[in-house]
């Protein structure tokens, strides 16, 4: 059934179709709407879940791992200094290894004062042990509740789904709800092995000695290689039930291209429109939207850079101090394995629009500059 | 690296990675985790003193205070000893001794 609706709620609709059964969120801009939604949606009846109101994302998180160490499918959403707020929940629910979801809506860290659109927020919770999916679109947004629900189960890892503040969040977008039926088929309840059952007692999350740590995170590290694959199937069998096909990245007009671009997020989507003007201008341009930052598709990206001539990363982001992530990332990946120049831009912090004459404006600097840079700011006010 | 320990009275030896679970969970189940051998001081209950309040059985930690024909029994084989019921008997009913005596 196709509806008109805000990425917010597709969010929301994602989660109820998932028939998540514990809910435990704080409000905070842009992302009230998803949970205020939920609200609705459990208090008409249309979910059969326990909706926590919480004093704060630390508490919610905290609910959510309480929740889900006894085997309950739990969710919440938040964005930036909510986000932040829960860092320490974080780590807890990733070394737990409780298959959580959360959205968040990607909003930039105050001060100044902002509620618009900026990665910094979930890119500092990188190492917290989570996967990272950056959705570019509301259909992503529902469709990836689904996947990531089926492969957190399964690697028993929490997964994280980001989106960008307003042009996204509060964009009415047509989304395309697949029935219940196939979401069930898709989707059967969470099973785990291990579980908090007070008829089956067991110490969870004890002392541990320097003798069980270390393999502990060998084990997550494992998990997080596993969810490479297992991302891949569970995007092919989604494919199979809706014809919509997800991956790690998404490349675009990639194959013949001298110049890759390097997206996420929205302004993948609208790197798109870019490449396809910049092809009509003959020139070779190409778009690879790095959809899933953690696991790293380190082998899959190789796979489509490794013939380029040049590589541009724009960055929504910034590590004060170096760069922006994303670049990075990528950097790290080429490094030792192919040497292709990498120029790196900052753009869009703080909600600012990055249009496509901004992209195509940054494509033609890195066209005509083969040396590489670590860091240019575009469109910077000086 | 070896690791010994009792589930279901079986031994399960650990030696990596490969034998442990996802996360820091026992394998087996607490109630086999035999807990009062830690236990310094013993509590006794003076029934003639107990008024069946069961703020002991409410504050035991462990719990360790059961429930048995509608009074409180202290279960040797998880109480630690902590006194904490001890203390907060309002009829001063719990006493202690040393244990090993």
């Amino acid at each position: 059934m196709k509806k008109t609706m805000m990425g917010n709620y597709a969010a929301s609709w994602g989660a109820q179709l998932a028939r998540v059964q514990v809910i435990a969120a704080y409000p905070i801009t842009p992302q009230t709407l998803i949970v205020e939604k939920l609200s609705d949606i459990v208090a008409d009846g249309d979910l059969d879940a326990k909706f926590i109101k919480v004093e704060s994302e630390h508490s919610a998180m905290a609910a959510c791992i309480g929740a889900s160490a006894t085997g309950a499918r739990a969710y919440t959403a938040t964005s930036a200094q909510g986000l932040a707020l829960m860092h320490e929940m974080l780590h807890w629910a990733g070394l737990a290894r409780l298959p959580i979801v959360m959205t968040n809506v990607n909003r930039a860290m105050a001060p100044g004062w902002s509620i618009w659109a900026d990665q910094n927020d979930s890119l500092s919770q990188r190492d917290t042990g989570w996967m990272q999916i950056y959705a570019s679109s509301a259909q992503e947004i529902l469709d990836s509740t689904l996947i990531a629900y089926k492969v957190s189960e399964k690697v028993l890892l929490p997964t994280l789904i980001s989106f960008d503040a307003f042009f996204l969040s509060h964009t009415m977008e047509v989304v395309d709800m697949p029935d219940i039926e196939l979401v069930d088929k898709y989707l059967p309840p969470y099973k785990p092995d291990y579980k908090m059952d007070v008829n089956d007692p067991r110490s969870f999350g004890a002392l541990t000695d320097e003798q069980y740590y270390y393999e502990f995170r060998y084990k997550m590290q494992e998990a997080m290689d596993e969810a490479v694959d297992i991302i891949k199937e569970a995007g092919k069998e989604y494919e199979k039930i809706t014809g919509r096909l997800y991956d790690l990245i998404h490349p675009y007009r990639c194959e013949d291209a001298d110049m890759i671009l390097v997206t996420s997020g929205t302004i993948a989507d609208t790197t798109n429109v870019a490449v396809d003007e910049l092809r009509a201008e003959g020139k070779k341009v190409g778009n690879l939207r790095i959809r899933v930052i953690r696991p790293y598709p380190k082998k899959e990206i190789l796979e489509v850079v490794k013939g380029v001539k040049k590589l541009a990363v724009i960055d929504r982001n910034i590590s004060p101090g170096y760069s922006g992530i994303f670049s990075q990332e990528l950097k790290s990946a080429l490094y030792n394995e192919v040497d292709i120049p990498v120029r790196s831009y900052i753009a869009g912090l703080g909600g600012r629009d990055v249009k496509i004459e901004d992209i195509k404006d940054m494509a033609n600097d890195a066209l005509k500059n083969d040396a590489p840079n670590d860091l240019i700011w575009k469109g910077v006010k000086l | 690296m070896v690791i010994k320990f009792q589930k279901n009275d079986k031994p399960v030896i650990i030696t990596g990675a490969k034998d442990m679970p996802p996360m820091g969970a026992a394998l087996g189940s607490m109630l086999q985790n035999k807990t009062g051998s830690w236990r310094n001081v013993r509590p006794i209950i003076d029934y003639d003193k107990c008024i069946k309040c069961f703020i002991c059985w409410k504050v035991c930690p462990e719990p360790a205070i059961k429930i048995v024909d509608e009074l409180p029994v202290i279960d040797y084989d998880y109480c630690k000893g902590c006194l904490m019921c001890a203390e907060e008997c309002p009829k001063d009913a719990i006493d202690f001794e040393k244990e090993g005596k």
